[in-house]
């Protein structure tokens, strides 16, 4: 089973995320599973969330929160601190939406915010890490996630949403050339 | 069919637009409110035809729900803990006046302390109302279990109302992979509602009146027997679902591995997905366990509880639930299934996932390791301390 934790603020669209992450990963054929679900309780703009996407090959019957995931991911730098790898299994990854670097090989960057404003002219960065982990992640394709959105995004949100799940994603591809 | 990624709750919604009722009548409560949002705007698209009534409390929702069948309509109420307690006295005259309204209950824990997370003592506590009480696993068979609620309730011979039960968020509120039927099969499956129990200026005749001593026992014995007949309702009902949709359910009970095991844990609700992983995990360092789920309350497996765990030599239960000052309410009954059977095996009971207290893969482990070393008991998860 692969774990994916998204921390995100409320608001800033983590669940839409991992919600998407799920569908896109368990449409695409008939042996792929997914279950898709928030940190459950009363729901409050800004106040920090997190939500769960976990993948198999199998019907997952293990509904419980993630305890160590292999990818977390971060919509907001302002909830990332050190505490943040203890939530990490060995071989896992930290996907960063920031303008800092820092320096941990388990960590992948990515301004976001910047994608965001120039792309979806808004600071909603769910979408451009929902890209930026197809990028990390060799399970699952643009294609694929392009599919989710369409198929459970308002129409209106398609066009802008897909052209920053690809920006994205490109520009994980070119950071790891260098 | 087509498959979508849905919550339960969502699920749940597609499974009743797909039964098509006349009437929905309901008050929103976490974690229920988005079965009902869903349907609202099904009925705003145009998607499903229906008479959606907002009401003002759960007991109105439920008296609607009863006036719309009392005219011979098919209808659908959703609600969950304190708002199931609220309607509690139309529960009895729902199934009393033998009106077949399906409701969906997400299980939700009862006050105080408040609470809006997931136990099942909300519906436990209902068991005795007269209502056919089903509980689900995951969002597939939430939907599927929409459509075949109205199957079984409306034969002639149950004409009992019907109570689906889904575990508050972690199945109303997660997403998962779902088949959605296509009206068309849904149309095959289900026909229309008719029946003779209703107004009908045609063939006057007095609907929910008053019996005496002389008579009550007897109305009381035929609301017995119509719940005797879901048994064969739910066979019957899941034969016609398998052709046409081409997914077998297994009736009141399911058994995974129960047939040669030597320690089964009998449970309910979404926990069992989490069980039968562990059954698959401890079966692989050799470990003869297995899990029955009960599917159904009521009518009580009594036949299937005691076929399932006659060769076994000892079974646990696992419940979100208890009555203060006794056990777990499962346990009580699944005890009276094993004795009426001349089954004499060790049985423990656990407490577990009040107001949504997580249950652990670890902790059911620990169960089937307690039943194999002898230690039976009644026991709270998480709180520790043998009460018997």
């Amino acid at each position: 089973m692969t774990e994916i934790l998204w921390h995100g603020r409320g608001g800033q669209g983590a669940f839409t995320a991992a919600r998407l992450l799920g569908a896109a990963y368990s449409l695409r054929d008939d042996n792929s599973y997914a279950l898709a679900f928030p940190s459950f309780g009363p729901e409050r703009r800004g106040a920090p969330i997190r939500a769960f996407t976990k993948f198999a090959d199998k019907p997952i019957g293990d509904r419980s929160e993630i305890q160590k995931a292999d990818y977390i991911i971060f919509l907001d730098d302002t909830l990332f601190s050190d505490n943040a790898f203890s939530e990490l299994k060995p071989e896992g990854k930290i996907l960063l939406n920031t303008k800092r670097h820092i320096n941990d090989e388990r960590v992948i960057t990515l301004d976001g915010d910047t994608l965001a404003a120039d792309i979806l002219g808004l600071p909603i960065t769910n979408t451009v890490m929902l890209g930026a982990f197809a990028a990390v992640f060799d399970g699952i394709d643009l294609s694929d996630i392009e599919k989710a959105i369409n198929e459970n995004m308002p129409q209106k949100l398609h066009r802008k949403n897909i052209a920053v799940v690809t920006a994205a994603a490109k520009s994980i591809k070119k950071g790891s050339d260098i | 069919m087509a498959k979508r990624f849905l919550s339960g709750n969502e699920a749940f919604a597609y499974g009743i637009r797909l039964a098509k009722p006349q009437v929905i009548s309901a008050y929103p409560i976490t974690p229920q409110t988005i079965v009902v949002e869903k349907l609202s705007e099904m009925v705003e698209d145009g998607s499903l035809e229906s008479e959606f009534i907002h009401v003002e409390s759960e007991h109105s929702a439920l008296s609607c729900a009863m006036g719309a069948s009392a005219v011979g309509a098919r209808a659908f109420t959703a609600t969950s803990s304190q708002g199931l307690l609220y309607m509690a006295e139309c529960l009895v005259y729902a199934s009393g006046g033998r009106f077949p309204i399906v409701m969906m209950n997400a299980n939700r824990s009862t006050a105080l302390p408040w609470n809006i997370y997931g136990d099942q003592r909300d519906s436990i506590s209902q068991l005795d109302s007269g209502w056919i009480q089903a509980y689900a696993e995951n969002a597939q068979e939430s939907l599927d279990f929409a459509l075949m609620s109205y199957y079984i309730a409306e034969q002639k011979q149950v004409s009992t109302p019907f109570m689906v039960n889904l575990d508050g968020f972690v199945l109303t509120h997660t997403y998962e992979v779902v088949d959605v039927p296509s009206s068309e099969q849904a149309d095959a499956f289900l026909p229309p509602y008719e029946t003779e129990n209703k107004l009908d200026l045609l063939k006057p005749k007095n609907l929910a009146f008053s019996a005496g001593p002389e008579h009550n026992t007897a109305f009381k014995y035929k609301e017995h027997i119509g719940m005797l007949n879901v048994k064969k309702a739910v066979a019957d009902a899941e034969e016609r679902f398998a052709e046409i949709f081409g997914r077998r359910y297994t009736g009141l009970t399911e058994s995974y591995f129960t047939e040669d095991a030597d320690y089964i844990l009998i449970t309910l609700g979404s926990i069992a997905g989490l069980v039968k992983e562990t059954v698959d995990k401890l079966r692989e360092k050799g470990e003869r366990v297995g899990l029955l789920r009960l599917r159904y309350l009521r009518p009580f497996p009594n036949e299937e509880i005691a076929e399932s765990v006659k060769n076994a030599k000892a079974v646990a239960v696992l419940e979100k639930d208890i009555s203060f000052g006794n056990e777990g309410t499962v346990y009580t009954n699944v005890n009276s299934a094993l004795q009426k059977s001349k089954i004499s095996i060790p049985t423990s009971n656990y407490i577990g996932g009040l107001g949504g207290k997580n249950i652990s893969q670890a902790e059911i482990e620990t169960i089937f390791y307690d039943l194999k070393q002898e230690k039976f008991k009644v026991r709270f998860l998480s709180v520790g301390g043998d009460l018997k």
